[in-house]
């Protein structure tokens, strides 16, 4: 899904690669790119499941505005993966209602 | 509490105009932004901008976004990222959060420049994952270097929906639709002819009826809609995409000037303050500047920006008021000269029928996205001539744009003063391919077509900006306005010049009886 060379902006600028875990596995990302961005180039495309309804949700706008990507990043819930930048040993986990559980009271 | 003599919100193109405009004639400035880094939607326009020289055109939207921040910087101002401005109260008191902090400010004057978000269309599996705003694609893809899916449908044909289903395909993502509900394409046809030749099918009279799959889109279903917006029945169509993009409008966000309780209004442009030429709302002091005060695009909201900087410094005693008049002078006529021709502000929902020279325009470029072979010659940007290489410009929509005019020094093209005029070709002028009217042209809708090539074949030249590019001697088809493979063509030449920018020339080698019909190559 990565782009590697771009006939307008040409290489992409290096970045370090770093190691997170998304719901316990063990994933590569690129350092300060958006989570969303490491996350979509592994084909994850579901963030959250709504709380009452259990639907899943994903990257919409992509700027940090309509909140539907967010997930619970280092037990903490409702961070916009979007906007968030990915950093060495992060843990990331799909968000159920607003927490971590697959039960939601 | 830290003051400032001007405080700007938002650092898009308008804020960081405004910014560096004021900052200019002595102001201490300050612009708060949310993002992690400053001019707002610009970094992500890969295309040439549109206009001419003032309004930078043929530059790419991020060039213009660099040029800009580095004015703004080298003229004082101070830029405050990851900051979110969550209150404008009485007295230009301004309220803003930095991670968990909440600071005052106050200001002798602001202008609110906060820009526009993304409208939404809801259908049945609208918050699947999957489903994206257009904008959300190119952060993805020009920004963060990803592409958003692979097989994607682009719901809306305004030039968001065009431009931005042009980068796709740059992106190397396939475009399998661009839907609209409307029955004509609502961007520049240009935008619309650059996708149709590559093969994107429009459909007009359409619309979304359900994004389905699993846990995220695996199928779009569209249907065609009556005159009362209604699908009818049977004219489903499914396409296998993963993603379905949505350029469906875009609406002000003008709640931090509804919450300083300035005058609003509800136009056809959104819900926007009610303000003069110069910016200045109800509210003395507050100024806006750009999409928040009705959507039009960036090289307006640059120019805007500028207009409101100059109104915040005479408002603040830093501009005489008589030197205001000249300032505003030159950037008015520049604002004045975008707001021009067949998508001007004031032309929303009309239709059309002829271009300001007469000519009936083209209904298949707005019903289908490109130009009929037969509607071609009645525009001025063709000629008869077969016994040497020319220009043919395929630009049929009097839209603000020349650089095609000052692109070729052999004679060849004019539009004159008005920029809104269709580009006229003059049979006397001596084109000697130097193909710098191809790369200059922000539409790509120019092509030098030789007939005297060869015996029995002539040249195109084409505008090329996709990888992998093709290299002399290969062979592959040629492909008509509408994206259809009409005949062999062989590239006799790639031509990469850095003053083209990134616009590669593609010249191919086809059949005679084919030169006025290949307008795109295909290995």
């Amino acid at each position: 899904m990565r782009i590697k060379t771009h006939p307008i902006l040409g290489e992409q600028s290096h970045k370090e690669e770093v190691s997170f875990s998304y719901n316990g596995k063990q994933m590569k990302g690129l350092e300060g790119e958006p989570i969303m961005v490491a996350l979509r180039a592994a084909g994850v495309m579901v963030h959250r499941f709504t709380g009452k309804d259990h639907r899943p949700r994903g990257v919409f706008c992509a700027i940090g505005r309509c909140t539907d990507c967010v997930m619970v990043v280092d037990g903490k819930p409702n961070v916009r993966t979007c906007v968030t930048p990915l950093r060495e040993g992060m843990k990331v986990q799909t968000q159920y209602g607003v927490s971590t559980g697959e039960k939601v009271g | 509490m830290k003051r400032y003599d001007l405080i700007v919100i938002g650092a898009g193109p308008a804020g960081l105009s405004a910014a560096a405009e004021a900052a200019s004639h002595g102001l201490e400035v300050v612009v708060f932004d949310e993002n992690e880094k400053p001019g707002g939607q610009l970094f992500k326009q890969i295309h040439k901008f549109f206009g001419s020289k003032e309004h930078k055109a043929k530059i790419r939207g991020f060039r213009i976004g660099e040029d800009l921040l580095r004015d703004a910087e080298e003229k004082g101002v101070r830029v405050v990222l990851d900051s979110v401005v969550c209150g404008l109260y009485q007295d230009r008191e301004v309220l803003v959060q930095t991670g968990e902090k909440v600071v005052h400010y106050k200001a002798d004057a602001v202008i609110v420049a906060t820009g526009a978000s993304e409208n939404m269309v809801p259908f049945d599996g609208w918050t699947l994952p999957g489903v994206i705003g257009a904008g959300a694609a190119q952060t993805m893809m020009n920004l963060h270097g990803i592409k958003p899916g692979k097989k994607i449908v682009m719901l809306g044909s305004g030039n968001v929906g065009l431009v931005v289903s042009f980068q796709l395909l740059q992106a190397g993502c396939e475009v399998l639709a661009v839907v609209d509900a409307s029955p004509r394409v609502g961007g520049y046809g240009v935008h619309a002819a650059k996708l149709a030749r590559c093969g994107v099918p429009f459909h007009l009279s359409h619309t979304v009826i359900e994004a389905s799959g699993e846990e995220s889109v695996e199928r779009v279903t569209i249907g065609q809609v009556d005159k009362n917006w209604q699908i009818v029945e049977g004219t489903e169509k499914t396409f296998d995409a993963d993603t379905l993009c949505l350029a469906v409008g875009l609406s002000p966000m003008s709640q931090l000037l509804k919450m300083a309780g300035c005058e609003m209004k509800d136009t056809p442009l959104g819900f926007v303050p009610r303000c003069d030429s110069l910016g200045r709302t109800s509210i003395p002091g507050i100024f806006v500047a750009g999409d928040v005060s009705g959507i039009e695009e960036a090289s307006a909201a640059m120019i805007e920006g500028r207009i409101s900087g100059a109104a915040a410094a005479e408002y603040l005693g830093f501009l005489d008021t008589s030197l205001l008049d000249e300032t505003l002078g030159r950037f008015e006529m520049a604002l004045q000269s975008l707001r021009e021709g067949m998508f001007a502000p004031g032309m929303r929902g009309k239709e059309i029928r002829e271009t300001e020279e007469g000519i009936p325009v083209s209904t298949s470029l707005l019903e289908q996205g490109y130009l009929g072979d037969d509607e071609l010659e009645r525009f001025p940007g063709v000629v008869e001539q077969r016994d040497a290489v020319r220009p043919v410009i395929e630009c049929t929509q009097n839209i603000p744009c020349n650089p095609c005019q000052d692109a070729c020094k052999k004679g060849c093209i004019s539009i004159g003063e008005k920029i809104t005029s269709l580009p006229v070709v003059n049979s006397e002028g001596k084109c000697t391919a130097c193909g710098m009217c191809v790369a200059a042209c922000s539409g790509q809708a120019i092509f030098l077509v030789d007939e005297s090539f060869e015996s029995g074949y002539a040249s195109v030249t084409l505008p090329y900006e996709f990888y992998p590019l093709p290299e002399a001697g290969d062979r592959g088809r040629a492909l008509d306005r509408s994206g259809k493979e009409i005949c062999d063509a062989e590239v006799v030449e790639i031509k990469s010049l850095k003053a083209f920018d990134s616009t590669n020339l593609l010249t191919m080698k086809v059949p005679l009886s084919y030169a006025g019909q290949a307008r795109f190559f295909r290995r």
